[in-house]
């Protein structure tokens, strides 16, 4: 990375303690509460959600199964014109993306238009040939996004990536604030926030809308999960009782000549809409991983039957793919007419000879991401890399160049965080939620902001040692007089 | 509601009311321990293993038969299926696959008493035995106390219909062991009576207060299995549980229209215990009586499983 500072999302370009003119009074709240007392509060928390079980797992460690994200308590803040700006591009960007899947499962007019090659979306893994022909109601397909975002200078937000399958880490959103609204009461007289603790109505407004067609009176929707033993699964059962929903696994499942039933006390209850929070291959063994023992079988033939609403349809993978990623402008474009809002991030794919040519000569200056990795595995980041793993990195390009992209290392913005030697600039990201429903699409003011705890380290993955903070929007005008 | 979620409810109450039951059992075995001339205190940790169902588990571990080998055994050994410490796992593990039918006030309660038990790898002395038993105790009472806030409808009833089935469960253990113990074969019940034996019985049910109020002429070993067995005031009696048992599943009948075999097998079985007398009870042998009514209680189990299709 170059020597430049990153750009700090309270205090600005200068660096310094001073921030900037509109964030004053949280520059003067970081400034006067003394470390010790940030630190107490943050303790605090993180005992409560210990206490909570907000916990996640992280695969192959079994000694810590159970394990807190760390929570930072220095809030990250948008102003109100900066999430006005953000909503109208999520907007723009998630419609396109339902437009999108519904084209490549229905008509595929952007393959004959020339807009994607074809063999990116037809040979793609992601891409699930079996599902073409099923339209769920209204057309929405990836009813919930959640879509990363970074930022290097006060206009300069980029899109990372699009997460369209089962995006997590919502519940942190409603968590944090209320952990926040607990320990840091004071912050929320400084300046008006938009509150977030109504997500699960709208989120349950959304699966409702989405019922089969003559089963909107009253639908009945659960979550699907893995199991307790899922790495998520807090977050499974407090968005079901946040909706008051049942939060059902596969064997509490049955399907019979393609309707759903969940198996009560009272014998078997039909089910019309099923968040499911499980991936594709392993949502019905008769269709994806025959050997899946957490799906549910004839559950992809119920679908497409039209006879229950899966909450993301299946094979929306297809639309987050990190190949399909940088056709993300021309897509955008396509659906909608007019430029994306919200900017892609750079990037070189590998499969074509003269970008594999580029990132192989600069290796050291890039990151390289598998195109079917995530969750922060897979991936080279070239300036912090040792020589032999820039090595590896190479063999495995030269070998697989389509199953890579490249993208320049971005100055991450920061955002003022405790660590152990005071309050200091950490890197950041973002992830907003988008819900797409009957009534259109609704976002939450509100998002889950990942931070990178190491000193200058990119990486904000939980599963990597990141941690979260809130977020916070300022509304426009202060909601209260005084005198 | 789902059939599991049932099931794991109620298996959450039963494995709470076990936790609590057993922290119970070694405070009063403790106190006996004190009280009785060396090495006679041995006979009570022997005679806690008894109650517990472990004495065979125990024995098979191989160690040696002194106080403390026992109270870990019966706090903390993972090998023992019903240590304080599995009980907790299991019933953590059954709330935490059912968090949605909790507050979050009770499975904080659950999360915390697992909490206080995860990091420990030895009871310590006596006094930190007490202390972590203790500790069980309050935590068990902190979950009661967040049952009792919970929404009055299907969830607290399964939790609290499992608690009931267990509680007559111990209790039937409890009197059957000690009873064994303190009577000799062919010694007549209310023949000589060894008091801190008996106070120990009164004590694992917190019931020596209780006791004496109503019963104001001193301890004598029928009344206390009368108590124990017959009087609906003290909650942890045989009758008291039944009576819990039908009225939850009474609730659960009305809510959901399922009624069945295990209304009519724990109506039945409070009807005949309303019926009876301690002294009929002790001429029909007393060790009989309460075999069989582990067997009936354990028989109602299966009913219930049935009957909200658990499996």
């Amino acid at each position: 990375m170059g020597k430049r500072a990153a750009f700090d999302e309270i205090r600005g370009h200068e660096g310094g303690d001073a921030a900037r003119p509109e964030f004053a009074a949280l520059g003067s709240w970081i400034r006067d509460t003394p470390p010790a007392e940030l630190n107490r509060r943050q303790q605090a928390a993180e005992a409560a959600f210990r206490q909570l079980g907000i916990t996640f797992a992280v695969y192959g460690e079994a000694e810590a199964a159970e394990r807190i994200i760390p929570f930072d308590i220095v809030p990250r803040v948008f102003t109100a014109p900066e999430w006005a700006r953000l909503s109208e591009g999520l907007v723009q960007r998630v419609v396109a993306i339902n437009a999108f899947l519904d084209d490549v499962y229905g008509a595929r007019r952007i393959i004959a238009d020339g807009v994607v090659p074809p063999e990116l979306i037809l040979a793609n893994p992601q891409f699930r040939p079996v599902l073409a022909g099923a339209r769920p109601p209204h057309g929405i397909f990836a009813h919930i996004c959640g879509i990363d975002l970074v930022r290097t200078g006060p206009e300069e937000f980029f899109v990372l990536e699009d997460n369209a399958r089962t995006p997590s880490g919502v519940s942190y959103m409603l968590e944090n604030r209320e952990a926040m609204l607990r320990l840091c009461p004071e912050l929320f007289e400084l300046f008006p926030v938009a509150p977030v603790d109504d997500y699960p109505d709208a989120l349950h407004g959304t699966l409702r809308s989405v019922a089969p067609r003559g089963r909107s009176s009253n639908p009945v929707c659960v979550l699907l999960t893995p199991g307790h033993f899922n790495s998520a699964f807090y977050e499974h059962s407090f968005l079901a009782d946040s909706m008051g929903i049942e939060l059902v696994e596969a064997a509490d499942l049955v399907v019979d000549d393609d309707i759903v039933w969940m198996k009560t006390i009272e014998g078997l209850v039909r089910v019309d809409v099923i968040y499911r929070r499980l991936d594709d291959d392993y949502l019905d063994p008769l269709v994806f991983l025959p050997e899946s023992v957490l799906g549910v079988p004839g559950l992809v033939s119920a679908y497409m039957a039209g006879n229950v609403t899966l909450v993301n349809a299946p094979g929306t993978g297809i639309a987050d793919d990190k190949a399909i990623y940088s056709y993300m402008p021309e897509i955008v474009k396509y659906y909608t007419g007019s430029e994306a809002k919200l900017p892609n991030v750079e990037t070189w794919r590998c499969r074509e000879p003269d970008c594999l040519r580029y990132v192989l000569d600069n290796l050291s200056d890039l990151v390289v991401k598998l195109v079917d990795g995530s969750g922060g595995y897979g991936m080279l980041v070239g300036p912090t890399a040792t020589r032999h793993e820039i090595e590896c990195f190479r063999a495995a390009l030269v070998a697989e160049p389509h199953r890579y992209i490249a993208q320049p290392t971005l100055a991450l913005s920061t955002v003022p965080t405790l660590t152990e030697q005071g309050v200091a600039p950490r890197h950041v990201d973002f992830r907003p939620f988008v819900l797409s429903g009957a009534d259109g699409v609704t976002i939450v003011p509100g998002g889950l902001t990942r931070v990178a705890l190491r000193e200058g380290s990119l990486v904000v993955n939980s599963s990597q040692g990141g941690g979260t903070k809130d977020s916070l929007i300022l509304l426009d005008r202060p909601q209260r007089g005084g005198r | 509601m789902l059939s599991r979620t049932a099931a794991s409810l109620y298996w959450l109450g039963r494995y709470v009311e076990r936790a609590e039951f057993t922290a119970r059992l070694i405070e009063a075995t403790i106190r006996l321990d004190a009280l009785s001339p060396r090495p006679a205190g041995m006979g009570a940790w022997e005679s806690a293993l008894a109650v517990a169902a472990a004495d065979h588990g125990f024995a098979a571990t191989g160690e040696g038969l002194n106080p403390a080998n026992v109270a870990r055994y019966l706090t903390l050994s993972n090998d023992n299926p019903s240590s304080i410490r599995s009980c907790l796992d299991s019933a953590r593990g059954n709330a935490r696959a059912v968090r949605t039918a909790l507050s979050r006030e009770a499975w904080e309660a659950i999360n915390r008493a697992w909490l206080g038990l995860r990091d420990r790898s030895s009871t310590g002395g006596t006094h930190a035995t007490l202390a972590l038993v203790d500790a069980v105790k309050a935590e068990t009472r902190g979950f009661e106390g967040a049952l009792h806030r919970m929404l009055r409808n299907e969830p607290s009833w399964f939790i609290s219909l499992g608690a009931a089935v267990e509680r007559a469960d111990n209790t039937a253990r409890l009197i059957d062991v000690k009873y064994h113990l303190l009577l000799p074969e062919g010694e007549m019940v209310g023949g000589v009576m060894d008091r801190d034996q008996w106070t120990t019985i009164l004590h694992t049910v917190s019931a020596v207060t209780a006791y004496r109020w109503l019963y104001r002429d001193g301890l004598r070993p029928v009344q206390v299995a009368e108590l124990l067995i017959h009087r609906r005031e003290l909650p942890r009696s045989l009758a008291a549980s039944v009576d819990e048992v039908v009225s939850h599943l009474n609730l659960l009948g009305k809510r959901t229209g399922l009624q069945g075999e295990a209304d009519r097998m724990a109506r039945a079985r409070q009807a005949t215990m309303a019926r009876d007398s301690i002294d009929r009870v002790i001429a029909g042998g007393l060790h009989e009586y309460l075999s069989a009514f582990i067997v009936e209680n354990s028989a109602l189990d299966r009913a219930i499983g049935k009957q909200f299709r658990f499996a």
